[in-house]
């Protein structure tokens, strides 16, 4: 089992406690992981990605090859379509449908969404009302990552066992509002 | 005690570093160096022996205090970004000179592609300049193995050593197993020949030689070193040097059918006589490097060979830029993989400075008050505010190195540049600006010098700031007349009062201090939500 995942956002929308759920879903289950992350400048509203490769294999190379990656996993829809060449060609994009405007020339968003509509595996969903729903209206990414938990290659309740873990010395409360807007997520991807 | 974690290649080092006994980690932040030292911040173990974590004022009073601790027999670490070995080199590059008492390792990360830097400086030179050992890890495991080896080395060979790790290596995560046991301090004790740490020009004309054979010695520990390996293959038409990070790449490319020879180099000085097995067997050699072209132009030299050299010099891997799997992918002869077309519909999403950011509304100010005088110039310098150089503020027309705000501004007053506007951080200002302070009150330049203080270090993260509560006692004390020491707070509605005291700082024609302070918003943020946890 490999899955080479590209978690894409803006700096600041917190793409790294998703890698940092699926990371300890992936130690427990005993596999190999390699993460790059971004750090520095660009996290002042930039773009930023995660390059995240999981594998019952050894893993060489800490960057995902173009044309590679299993899943792109986007908190922003135009931060989806930027890495497209990495993506296989069966490759799945798990992204959310609410733009992030941060600069003046971001392109027509109906243009980017029918972008989207037009690949083939693409699960879009408008996370942040979701994560309202659930009551947990900055749980935006954990959402996201229920929404794409089924394509992970790891059992979805591992995740819930992490998040448990992950949020545990928050309190009850926490956990379970993030159990829950993972659900919201899971559901909504159905 | 075997334990496994998923650490960032930083945090491996810090792990390393602690269990090896240090006395203590010396550093500025530098991304992508910083996470060593905020790890180690973060340790119980660290805490619990004592060991040393505060931040230092730049890389240069890191690298010195570290020496002292090897002074006296025991273990230091020290880590900055590759341009802060810049800002450490006298001191680095004369602590080979002294040799080392206690194991002293120093961690330079360098950032290929330039990601949050201004140049691509390949620390490797600094290493073989300097008569230094370089050990350049390829996977975040033997990060955190090398260290340990690397104080070892250190000690036997009574010489520094230099970890040079690239942004791939620093910050990426991996399994890493911890397998030692954390080692004690070690206790006091002075260097056996005293004399060698008194750089007196008799002295150094004794250590100089002996430092020529020590650095033949450690070419040879570095050919039988267990962090080089000869891979041997049939396929003598070409062999492959791969050093540090890029031997990934290359596996990334490769299966077991792969046949051509291959050198994994991860400890220099080069290993020459494993290279030159290489070229007598091999009718080519790629040389695939993190960086600049270390080793590929080394091999090569300039005399015509028997053995064609490639690599980043040939274009076979892109001059400039870090390496990708792509790039190895390529370099190797093999296709590329299906891709996807790049989107119309992506444009560039540059940084920028934080909604609600006091340096937001220091620039507003500057440039307000700057209208009437159309032939100013903003000197700037190192950090977030250097982003100031982009819309909508465009305030600032140099940003060269820490420091380089003050001192090129006193320049072009000299020069006869009137306004001559210097900004700077605040701890940039303390890292390499107060210096340049007390040459221009010395001549009482005619500059204005904007100290934007947001009371941390903000562009790596929001580490703590070396002047914090000081700032105006260190102008006062360098020499800037008291009522030209002036402080104001950067918030829109304070906007014609800033404007004020800039335009009254222009028209006196001597070295003015204007402070703007509020806390980045960051770091704000953090504060309120500890406070409400507690």
């Amino acid at each position: 089992m490999t899955k080479d995942i590209i978690l894409a956002g803006v700096g600041g929308q917190g793409i790294l406690s998703i890698a940092t759920v699926i990371g300890e879903a992936a130690l427990k289950e005993g596999l190999h992981i390699k993460q790059a992350e971004v750090h520095g400048m660009s996290q002042r509203g930039g773009d930023v990605q995660s390059n995240l490769r999981i594998s019952s294999e050894e893993i060489a190379s800490d960057l995902i090859p173009l044309g590679c990656a299993d899943l792109i996993i986007s908190l922003e829809p135009m931060e989806a379509l930027r890495y497209l060449p990495y993506l296989s060609n069966s490759g799945w994009i798990v992204t959310s449908t609410t733009p992030f405007i941060n600069i003046p020339n971001y392109p027509d968003q109906e243009k980017i969404l029918a972008e989207l509509r037009s690949l083939n595996n693409v699960i879009m969903i408008d996370v942040e009302a979701i994560a309202r729903e659930a009551g947990n209206a900055r749980g935006s990414n954990i959402v996201l990552l229920g929404a794409c938990s089924h394509l992970l290659g790891i059992a979805p309740v591992k995740f819930e066992e992490g998040i448990r873990r992950i949020f545990a010395r928050k309190g009850d409360d926490i956990v379970e509002m993030n159990i829950k807007a993972f659900r919201a997520g899971e559901q909504a991807a159905k | 005690m075997k334990n496994k974690k998923l650490l960032l290649g930083d945090e491996a080092i810090a792990v390393g570093a602690v269990n090896s006994g240090i006395t203590g980690v010396y550093a500025y932040p530098g991304t992508p160096s910083t996470e060593i030292t905020e790890y180690i911040q973060t340790l119980p173990l660290a805490r619990e022996k004592g060991i040393q974590c505060r931040w230092c004022t730049n890389e240069k009073t890191a690298m010195e205090a570290a020496l002292g601790v090897s002074y006296v027999g025991q273990r230091a670490l020290v880590c900055m970004k590759h341009v802060g070995m810049n800002v450490a080199a006298d001191a680095f590059v004369n602590s080979a000179m002294s040799g080392v008492n206690g194991g002293l390792i120093v961690v330079t990360a360098d950032d290929p592609s330039m990601h949050s830097s201004q140049n691509e400086q390949d620390s490797r030179f600094y290493g073989k300049f300097a008569f230094i050992p370089v050990l350049e890890p390829s996977n975040q495991q033997e990060a955190y193995d090398m260290i340990s080896y690397g104080y070892t080395l250190s000690e036997e060979n009574d010489i520094p050593v230099l970890m040079r790790v690239t942004t791939r290596m620093a910050h990426s995560r991996a399994i890493v197993e911890i397998n030692a046991e954390p080692q004690p301090r070690k206790p006091i004790s002075f260097p056996k020949n005293p004399y060698s740490w008194i750089l007196l020009p008799a002295n150094s004309r004794k250590k100089y030689p002996l430092l020529l054979e020590n650095y033949k010695h450690l070419e040879e520990i570095a050919v039988a070193s267990e962090w080089n390996r000869y891979i041997d293959g049939k396929d003598k038409s070409v062999g492959i040097i791969a050093c540090g990070i890029a031997y990934n790449y290359l596996c990334e490319n490769i299966d077991s059918s792969f046949a051509h020879p291959v050198l994994k180099i991860s400890q220099y000085p080069l290993p020459a006589s494993l290279v030159r097995k290489m070229a007598s067997e091999c009718d080519r050699i790629l040389v695939m490097e993190e960086g600049q072209p270390f080793v590929e132009e080394t091999v090569k030299g300039v005399l015509p060979a028997t053995c064609k050299i490639t690599g980043r010099l040939t274009g076979d891997l892109p001059r400039v830029g870090e390496l990708t799997p792509d790039s190895v992918r390529k370099a190797l002869g093999l296709a590329p993989h299906d891709t996807f077309a790049v989107s119309d519909n992506v444009v560039a999403r540059p940084p920028a400075l934080c909604q609600g950011c006091g340096h937001r509304d220091m620039y507003a100010a500057l440039n307000k008050a700057l209208e009437e005088y159309p032939d100013h110039k903003v000197f700037s310098d190192i950090g977030c505010y250097t982003l100031g150089a982009l819309p909508p503020f465009k305030a600032i027309n140099s940003t060269i190195d820490m420091g380089a705000s003050i001192t090129m501004a006193r320049g072009a007053a000299d020069g006869g540049l009137y306004p001559s506007v210097a900004v700077i951080g605040d701890s940039t200002f303390t890292h390499s600006g107060i210096t340049g302070l007390l040459d221009a009150a010395n001549v009482n330049a005619d500059i204005v010098v904007v100290i934007s203080d947001n009371l941390t270090t903000g562009m790596t993260g929001g580490q703590d700031s070396a002047g914090t509560n000081k700032l105006e006692a260190i102008c006062k004390a360098v020499g800037v007349a008291p009522d030209h020491v002036r402080v104001v707070i950067p918030l829109a509605k304070n906007m014609e009062e800033i404007e004020k005291v800039i335009k009254e700082e222009i028209a006196y024609h001597g070295t003015s201090v204007i402070i703007p302070r509020r806390e980045c918003i960051q770091t704000a943020k953090r504060h309120s939500k500890e406070k409400q946890s507690k």
